[in-house]
């Protein structure tokens, strides 16, 4: 069921190549204006680059975090999907490894050659690619929650970055140490650690609430 | 004292209990408030290092504490409207956000006016600044959701769900945002290692703090009060207070 869950959203997703693609180019977009923004210089550019990535990789999750819901709720699907005899929870928990895996995981392949362009070492490349790859999951986790929130509401863009962006604090200052601890060559297993535990935590808690979520925002209606 | 409890969920009844409640609150909010005041500010001892400036650690540390507590009273309250559906809980924590949504600020500012003559500026990256600061990001996304929701009823579901995931998230914000700036810098100076404080200022502090507690909950429990009888509005107890209440104003204006 899970399975089906994650082949309907990917097969969704396929169809609309548009909605697949804006949070890819606009991740894309921001990590170079930044060194259009301060300086070309790879001095700089080392400096900033973990922050830049990451801060970035929040953004455009949030972007893609606000049609999760939109098209199966304006279409009534989703409101099938809740009354169906099928548990909500995998129903759920398949959209979310869904939207994972056609706006997180993109985000995760197209980051090493970000890296490249922002002068990060190749021991660099490596930790920011870990700690996006364990993080990445985490927001699209946590996001989902918020995507449940704001389903039936008009002004859910700026809400949903309101309610999510502080419970993304942690993901952040964790993958951004990890690619710092790298390029000074120091070892960040201890933060890949800490990663892993949160998004164990998250795959275990945030479904429930996503799913909780998105009940509440079905009974507004 | 279950039964007790259960008298306490029903709005009528908190209508009833808090009538006779809140005079006092606000009274022995007046009362702590007012002699800790002008204790902390004209009687107790000038600090040591600081001079007159810390005295504004008499506004500063409480709203500190109520910005914390109120956050996990908020949350307690989520908790207590998740599990068992209790109409007022979720009242409770709706009013609540704006109360400790402001408290936060104020601790915010008092910090930053703390911070700049002693600091010599307005704004550090601090451990305990920064988790203040999302605590105030916290209480600000619950207003927002709220007032985003049309309907009374799912806005105070939502937000009660909300306010229970920043409630697990809080201890890992605040445990990253420790570890971050231990690792970034280190800091020059600690709020927690204060020179120990004499009693002549600790006492006043104390009073400010039982008075700042007064006063959150009466301000709460008024803004509790108004929603319940919005809420109600329809409902028969209702109509009959505001009823004799109109009776008595006529009977003044008669007289």
């Amino acid at each position: 069921m899970l399975i089906k869950s994650i082949q309907r959203e990917l097969l969704l997703s396929m169809r609309r190549p548009a909605d697949l693609l804006n949070p890819l180019v606009f991740f894309v977009l921001v990590v170079s204006l930044f060194p259009l923004g301060i300086s070309p210089s790879d001095e700089v550019l080392k400096e900033i680059a973990p922050g830049v990535i990451w801060v970035a990789a929040l953004l455009s999750t949030l972007l893609s975090m606000e049609v999760m819901f939109r098209n199966d709720f304006e279409d009534g699907s989703l409101e099938q999907m809740s009354i169906s005899p099928q548990p909500f929870l995998v129903l759920v928990g398949g959209k979310i490894v869904g939207q994972w895996l056609v706006s997180g995981l993109p985000l995760v392949l197209m980051s090493p050659v970000l890296a490249v362009m922002l002068a990060l070492s190749e021991e660099g490349i490596k930790a920011m690619f870990i700690s996006l790859l364990l993080g990445t999951p985490i927001l699209s986790l946590l996001g989902s929650i918020g995507a449940g929130l704001t389903i039936g509401l008009k002004k859910g863009g700026a809400l949903i970055a309101i309610l999510i962006l502080p419970l993304y604090i942690p993901v952040l200052i964790l993958g951004t140490h990890m690619i710092i601890a790298a390029e000074q060559g120091v070892s960040y297993s201890g933060d890949v650690l800490w990663l892993a535990a949160i998004l164990a935590l998250s795959i275990s808690l945030a479904p429930f609430a996503t799913t909780e979520s998105v009940r509440i925002a079905l009974s507004d209606g | 004292m279950w039964n007790w409890l259960h008298k306490l969920g029903s709005p009528k009844s908190f209508f009833a209990i808090s009538e006779r409640l809140l005079p006092w609150f606000g009274t022995l909010a007046l009362l702590f408030l007012s002699v800790g005041i002008v204790w902390g500010l004209l009687f107790a001892p000038p600090d040591y290092q600081q001079g007159d400036t810390a005295r504004i650690m008499f506004v500063h540390v409480p709203a500190s504490i109520l910005a914390q507590s109120s956050y996990m009273m908020m949350a307690s309250a989520g908790v207590v409207f998740l599990v068992w559906r209790i109409k007022l809980a979720e009242i409770a924590l709706q009013c609540a956000a704006p109360i400790g949504a402001s408290l936060t600020f104020l601790a915010l500012v008092t910090g930053s006016i703390w911070g700049k003559p002693m600091w010599g500026t307005w704004w550090v990256w601090d451990a305990r600044l920064t988790s203040t600061l999302v605590l105030f990001f916290l209480f600000m996304g619950i207003i927002a959701l709220r007032s985003a929701m049309e309907n009374r009823a799912s806005a105070g579901r939502a937000t009660s769900l909300l306010a229970v995931v920043g409630l697990v998230n809080l201890p890992i914000i605040k445990f990253s945002v420790d570890w971050w700036n231990t690792l970034h810098q280190s800091s020059s100076f600690s709020l927690t290692q204060k020179p120990a404080m004499p009693i002549e200022m600790w006492f006043p502090l104390l009073l400010m703090v039982i008075g700042f507690y007064f006063f959150f909950f009466s301000v709460w429990m008024m803004r509790i009060r108004t929603e319940v009888l919005i809420r109600e509005r329809r409902a028969d107890w209702v109509k009959r207070l505001v009823l004799t209440m109109k009776n008595k104003r006529d009977m003044k204006h008669a007289v």
